[in-house]
């Protein structure tokens, strides 16, 4: 009892005097649980996380085939993968490509679909079910279903476009069609996009739509003056993620095209694999995951950065 | 403007929802409709395409136009598909590293979570910055170097470097899913137990994990989920075919029987079945979790 009064004149105390009381036993107990609770966390992120991460740039500036000793190159690795290696230039642009066209085209089709899950709709849960179900399906079961999808002959995909009397393309057996192929695939798991952006949707209050059509707004108007606005934190947060997820991409690419044909789908992180594990250059693959690290961290935050211009926060007070 | 009001009214005196827009005509009530079937026509034919092939004999297969309803209509493509490889045994291996990495997953940011959620504690704020950053985090960049680890501690070839790490943290995203959950419970709970002397743990254990319990089932969800899926790392750390965990198992089929579209139709669709029904049972919990990372993030 007398403890606890003693910590509600200090917790007083610090308030008027503005500084840091010293902690009292409770609180003080409250701390040490709380570093208990967390430390699971703590100790992951270190052992799991910052140390690997560390351990890779360290592992970047050796020469290391695994069963021999590191040997210290410096910055030899990266180098050879600047200036020295077209398959890493190459690797980076069918990502960046990747990503650039299925980041925009999947969050336009998830926000139409949202849209129109919000709507007033017979059936709607069996839709919803039905447009989020390919993005719980395993990767790899997916991937088989396309391979079989993008046949050029027998796949269900040719033989609708053949209904028009075109010839379709020969998709992932094609160095020209692969990475397309791959993009209008991950259009099928859109489903992710749709839920966050349904959420979004169904938490902007109502009388914001009430006072514009009073002011006179058509739904295009509202449209871009409410629904748009009141939804761009959770564009942000959907934009970011999709653009960190796109430049993982790997399962597809290994199982569907084995990175061709030609390398035309030879991603980074199928080239990092590929260094790494089959043909165990360590170090070269270190320098190439610390390539990957730092380019997803640097459009990550340019995109948080950037979110000031475009991104509307309620309850902000003038633009501060 | 007067229309669609009257309409509004009209429909709050029949006792129907009213729509927050504004009340739709019969013809732009259609088009949603319409648009909401073909969109649907579209997704579902993939699955079709796999269902239909998985039943077709063999020379059926090869077919232009291809035959959407298989006749005959071959059940045993399954027995077949799940014979000619050790399903039975990738399906155990896949259950066991899925059981113990959500059961790890589930404790281990249900306890973090309420560190974080209900703890004061110096650096809280900062930890938990660096917590949602971890997010943004490609974890193929700590791949090479875990790899590394875990063969000098002999474990490549078993399923610790699977299970083990989820005990330790689990994931980011179901940290600050259940902290958020835990911010929801009203803050009187934990105080009353307080009084009559409940240490912290106890207070997590007793009182607030049981009313948890739809932000731990959406979490068991998700991570049976992303465990079950998994391919990558499984493929890095298991290199005994009987080791192998149902995705692995699959991609090895399709390695030995790449064309046989029947079969391995039918193995990718048992592959997934538990995922589809785990999403048809619970999928409320789905679109929540979806809901409260996606929005409140």
């Amino acid at each position: 009892m007398l403890s606890r009064q003693a910590q509600a004149g200090q917790d007083a105390d610090g308030v008027t005097a503005g500084k840091r009381p010293r902690m009292s036993g409770i609180a003080r107990k409250e701390a040490i649980a709380g570093y208990i609770a967390i430390s699971p966390w703590l100790l992951g992120f270190m052992i799991f996380q910052l140390a690997p991460i560390l351990g890779a740039f360290y592992i970047s500036s050796t020469e290391w085939r695994i069963l021999s000793a590191p040997e210290f190159i410096g910055v030899r690795n990266f180098d050879k993968l600047l200036f020295n290696d077209d398959l890493f230039w190459q690797s980076i642009k069918v990502t960046v490509i990747y990503v650039i066209f299925r980041v925009p085209i999947s969050a336009m089709l998830s926000l139409a679909l949202a849209l129109l899950m919000n709507q007033q709709l017979a059936g709607r849960r069996l839709f919803r079910t039905i447009y989020y179900l390919p993005a719980v399906i395993p990767l790899v079961a997916v991937s088989m279903m396309w391979i079989w999808i993008f046949n050029p002959e027998y796949g269900v995909l040719n033989s609708l476009i053949r209904v028009f009397g075109i010839e379709g393309p020969q998709w992932i057996h094609s160095s020209r069609w692969a990475l397309p192929a791959l993009i209008i695939m991950s259009l099928w798991q859109v489903g992710t996009g749709m839920v966050i952006f349904l959420a979004g949707l169904q938490g902007i209050p109502a009388h914001l739509y009430e006072a514009a059509t009073i002011d006179g707004a058509n739904t295009w108007q509202r449209f871009l003056k409410v629904t748009l606005p009141m939804l761009s934190p959770v564009v942000l947060f959907a934009l970011v993620m999709n653009v960190i997820g796109s430049f993982q991409i790997f399962t597809q690419a290994y199982i569907m095209t084995a990175g061709g044909p030609g390398n035309a789908t030879l991603f980074l992180v199928l080239y990092i694999y590929r260094n790494a594990f089959e043909w165990f250059h360590m170090g070269y693959a270190s320098a190439l995951a610390w390539v990957l690290f730092v380019v997803v961290l640097v459009i990550s935050l340019a995109m948080l950065r950037s979110s000031e211009h475009w991104v509307h926060y309620e309850g902000r007070v003038g633009g501060a | 403007m007067a229309t669609g009001h009257a309409q509004r009214t009209l429909r709050n005196s029949f006792g129907l929802p009213s729509n927050r827009y504004q009340m739709l005509n019969w013809s732009s009530k259609a088009l949603i409709h319409l648009l909401a079937l073909a969109g649907a026509v579209a997704f579902l034919i993939p699955f079709l395409w796999m269902i239909s092939t998985s039943l077709k004999p063999m020379e059926k297969i090869f077919q232009y136009p291809p035959q959407w309803m298989p006749d005959p209509i071959l059940w045993r493509n399954y027995i077949e598909a799940l014979t000619v490889m050790p399903f039975g045994l990738y399906f155990r291996n896949s259950i066991y590293v899925t059981v113990l990495s959500v059961v790890g997953q589930i404790l281990s940011s249900a306890v973090v979570a309420y560190g974080f959620a209900r703890l004061r504690f110096p650096g809280r704020n900062i930890l938990f910055i660096i917590l949602l950053a971890t997010m943004m985090l490609p974890w193929q960049v700590t791949m090479i170097p875990l790899f590394i680890l875990y063969r000098s501690l002999d474990w490549i070839n078993t399923y610790y470097p699977l299970i083990v790490p989820n005990f330790l943290g689990g994931s980011p995203f179901f940290i600050f899913l259940l902290r958020q959950f835990f911010l929801t419970l009203p803050l009187e709970l934990d105080e009353a137990a307080k009084l009559d002397g409940c240490g912290p743990f106890r207070i997590l254990w007793q009182i607030l994990l049981p009313l948890a319990i739809p932000g731990l089932t959406t979490v068991a969800i998700f991570s049976f989920l992303w465990n079950w899926n998994e391919f990558l790392w499984p493929l890095i750390v298991l290199n005994d075919v009987d080791k192998w965990t149902i995705p692995l198992g699959l991609n090895g089929f399709r390695d030995q029987y790449g064309t046989d579209w029947n079969h391995l139709m039918a193995a990718s669709f048992v592959a997934s079945l538990p995922v589809i029904i785990i999403f048809f049972m619970f999928q409320r919990y789905f679109i929540q979790g979806i809901a409260t990372t996606g929005a409140k993030g």
